[in-house]
């Protein structure tokens, strides 16, 4: 175990420095050459929520509390899912004139776009936490709760990152089949409706989607003041683990032969 | 004890048309039984020895493999059949110019060069000065990358590169870089870096360097190898009547 541990830190220190510039690129690429740069990475979860805000308030909004924070908990989880995903998914291939010409792990190009997704996401944080507090939400301790759904879900996003980019070197229209499919699971994940009006049985299928689980923990703490149950924390580890396994699984198996694709 | 083996190394290519097919279409030829790969050897059952302080040439005309057996032999890509033992670290400078990002300036880039090649950061803040004085960019440095010439393109990273100390160097037409004088300026480099010891491959289509630099030749045809020895001029004059007689 400690041999394991131990060559695990040499390797991190090893490529510190590469993995440090690749961030650092992936950061400049994206902010440097738009004209709002990080301004926009908050003014654009805002303009969704007002979107949004303007148009469910008459259907779903009628009898609760704070549905802004509502409509933004499940706005803010979701698109950083979207976004990591999506953008994780090209991280390998776009950066296939490096790895085909030096050997080196190629999940750091995975791992940097992550660095970058997960910036944005903490911008995109601070204005959500603006916004509890504008729309009156009692900020307590328990708020310390929200490092578990944000931890689990940037390695829950790097295990499809890692599972979406390697497919994608095989396929390339993954992409547009992406793009569906988390259409269609935004839809699916309540973001702007809530699950009490299904059948019990109907309300147990939303626990197959792990997005709707992190937005679930997020209004849970924030809402309602509750700390989600134990056996909700270790659902939310099950998806993790299992996506990494299968994506350093996946890295493992094609480490050689994605080569021949590119 | 030698410093490279490279054992009955064979290596299997995947060609045709699965690239680029997306996996609607891929499940679709694999349902009517239309999906075909054609495998193809780039390399068949290549072995060597390189000692200490050799300089090995490979020669061969287009696609007999080289750059393959490079790619293998520098850990890129994994022989299919056969093995390679390497002793110490390997520096492979293959298809320089290409790799760097448009969108980042010189000096970024360069950064960025440097920490793929396995250099520290301190390594880079001590060097970089000289990099870019080598690779003369001096009124560059905050430029976009896009914006420069293939030729400078070229001069910084052959710049970079020139100042690993490896144990093994692997070279792949890096020798003709730049122009007239920025080429004598990298050609005297290389050979600096290869008296210092380092046991150095090199691909060229020059056959005048081979002559003049190597001390053996690995001479492949279609994957095969035809020679390998210390007799370089000897299978340098095999390869040119062999050339001439097709």
């Amino acid at each position: 175990m400690n041999t394991v541990l131990s060559s695990a830190l040499n390797k991190m220190k090893q490529y510190q420095f590469l993995f440090e510039e690749l961030a650092k690129r992936d950061f400049k690429k994206k902010y440097k050459r738009t004209v709002l740069g990080m301004a926009w990475s908050m003014l654009s979860p805002m303009l969704t929520l007002l979107v949004m805000r303007l148009v469910f308030t008459r259907f779903f909004g009628r009898n609760m509390e704070h549905y802004t924070t509502y409509l933004f908990c499940g706005n803010l989880i979701y698109s950083f899912f979207n976004e990591s995903t999506s953008q994780g998914m090209t991280s390998l291939m776009g950066n296939a004139s490096i790895f085909t010409r030096v050997n080196i792990p190629k999940y750091l190009f995975l791992f940097s776009k992550n660095v970058q997704t997960l910036i944005n996401f903490g911008l995109t944080l601070i204005v959500f936490f603006t916004f509890c507090i504008l729309d009156g939400v009692a900020i307590t301790w328990k708020f310390l709760f929200l490092l578990y759904p944000i931890i689990t879900l940037l390695l829950f996003n790097i295990g499809l990152g890692l599972i979406l980019s390697a497919l994608f070197v095989f396929f390339r229209d993954i992409q547009y089949l992406w793009s569906v499919f988390t259409l269609l699971l935004m839809y699916l994940s309540a973001i702007f409706y809530t699950i009490d009006q299904y059948p019990y049985a109907v309300q147990c299928l939303f626990l197959l989607n792990p997005v709707y689980l992190y937005i679930r923990y997020f209004r849970k703490i924030v809402l309602e003041a509750a700390i989600p149950s134990l056996s909700f924390h270790l659902l939310i580890l099950v998806y993790v683990l299992a996506s990494l396994r299968l994506g350093f699984w996946m890295y493992k198996k094609y480490n050689t032969r994605f080569l021949y694709y590119v | 004890m030698s410093v490279l083996e490279v054992n009955g190394v064979s290596i299997r290519y995947m060609t045709g048309d699965f690239k680029d097919i997306g996996l609607k279409e891929y499940v679709m030829r694999r349902l009517r039984g239309e999906y075909h790969i054609n495998e193809f050897w780039a390399d068949r059952d290549v072995s060597f020895k390189l000692e200490k302080g050799d300089m090995l040439g490979i020669i061969g005309s287009n696609g007999a493999g080289k750059s393959t057996l490079l790619k293998v032999i520098s850990g890129i890509m994994e022989p299919t059949e056969g093995w390679v033992r390497r002793e110490g670290n390997v520096a492979a400078l293959l298809e320089l110019a290409s790799g760097f990002d448009g969108d980042l300036t010189v000096r970024e880039n360069a950064y960025l060069r440097g920490a793929m090649l396995g250099y520290t950061r301190k390594f880079m803040d001590d060097t970089y000065e000289q990099i870019i004085e080598f690779a003369e960019l001096q009124e560059f440095q905050e430029r976009p990358f896009k914006q420069l010439s293939s030729g400078m393109k070229s001069r910084l990273a052959f710049s970079i590169a020139s100042l690993v100390e490896p144990d093994i160097l692997i070279l792949d037409e890096v020798l003709s870089v730049g122009d007239g004088a920025f080429r004598k300026k990298s050609e005297s480099k290389m050979r600096e870096i290869i008296a210092g010891g380092a046991t150095t491959i090199l691909v060229s289509h020059s056959l005048q360097q081979v002559r003049e630099m190597c001390t053996k030749v690995l001479w492949l045809d279609k994957g095969n190898q035809i020679a390998f020895g210390e007799d370089v001029l000897g299978i340098c004059d095999q390869y040119i009547k062999f050339l001439e007689s097709k």
